[in-house]
């Protein structure tokens, strides 16, 4: 396990190589191992920036909710009651201090939020082709992931935190109904708008060239 | 048979291993049937292959040290006040 060398009183615990046992370590954090709980942290802040970077669409809005997700996380440790996975705990966390910097953006009116786009809305497919063979193998890492960036960048704020935490963490729907306060049919519809949008979007970039549907055939 | 609006708006089911069977049959039918749909599961299927391929983007150096900055003086406040 890396360790950031920024914090120098404090040294990984779990060796290289080893399995990483979330609910020792938040039993630990809990009776006050402060150890264990940057073990946490170590093994979440990549999935944290990620997602709110995604969410957020912004590198200092992601950057205070990396922050304040742990820094709460640590601070409300205790009520933490392990009825869910602590995963699950800090990534509602951080969706919340997410949603709170979208809704001060667009409070400020300093960024637009609703970008004029096709979000699915009317369950019509207008791009219809099939791709080219392995697009992640013909552009590069970065120009990939600038390309679905992009995509996701222009979905509505509801239907993109919708597809981040189902499609991307993983959470299951209950779990990102839960975590957004929203229904089980709202997140369902959200999702499959987001799927088709993206699948709009995506197939305008990677779609085989001079082909048709009948290239399946 | 389904039109392709109403498959459409069952997507997600055909996409999801834990679908009931019979569901799953109806919607079968109709992707079997429709060169269309059959591009649209594909290429939906590919757009969510593509998106959980990504791997969690590496935090920017600076990011990562007020990160841990910020956490070592949240803990030790939290030692002081417990001491």
């Amino acid at each position: 396990m890396t360790y950031s060398e920024n914090w120098m009183s404090l040294t990984p615990t779990t060796p290289v190589g080893s399995a990483f046992d979330e609910s020792a370590l938040v039993a630990k954090a809990k009776a006050g191992d402060a150890q264990a709980f940057s073990d946490l942290v170590n093994h979440y802040e990549r999935k944290i920036y990620r997602l709110a970077k995604h969410i957020t669409q912004n590198d200092e809005d992601a950057e205070d909710v990396l922050q304040e997700t742990f820094l709460k996380a640590y601070e409300h440790l205790e009520n933490f009651q392990g009825n869910s996975k602590f995963y699950t705990w800090i990534v509602r966390i951080a969706v919340n201090e997410s949603l709170m910097k979208l809704r001060k953006r667009k409070s400020d009116r300093t960024v637009p939020l609703d970008e004029p786009v096709d979000t699915g809305e009317e369950m019509v497919a207008r791009e219809i082709a099939v791709w080219e063979d392995n697009p992640e193998q013909r552009y590069g890492r970065d120009e990939m992931q600038e390309i679905l960036n992009s995509a996701v960048q222009s979905l509505k704020p509801d239907f993109r935190t919708v597809f981040i935490l189902r499609d991307i963490e993983e959470l299951s729907t209950e779990e990102t109904a839960e975590t957004l306060g929203i229904s089980i049919p709202a997140v369902k519809s959200r999702l499959l708008r987001a799927r088709l949008a993206l699948r709009e979007k995506l197939t305008r970039q990677f779609k085989r060239k001079g082909e048709d549907v009948f290239a399946y055939l | 048979m389904l039109t392709c609006k109403q498959f459409l708006q069952e997507l997600n089911d055909y996409l999801d291993p834990n679908t009931d069977p019979d569901l799953k049959r109806k919607l079968q039918s109709h992707v079997t049937e429709c060169p269309n749909c059959f591009v649209i599961v594909d290429t939906t299927q590919k757009t969510l292959q593509v998106y959980k391929g990504v791997e969690p983007q590496t935090i920017p150096d600076d990011v990562k040290s007020r990160l841990w900055k910020a956490l070592e003086r949240k803990i030790a406040a939290k030692k002081q006040a417990q001491s």
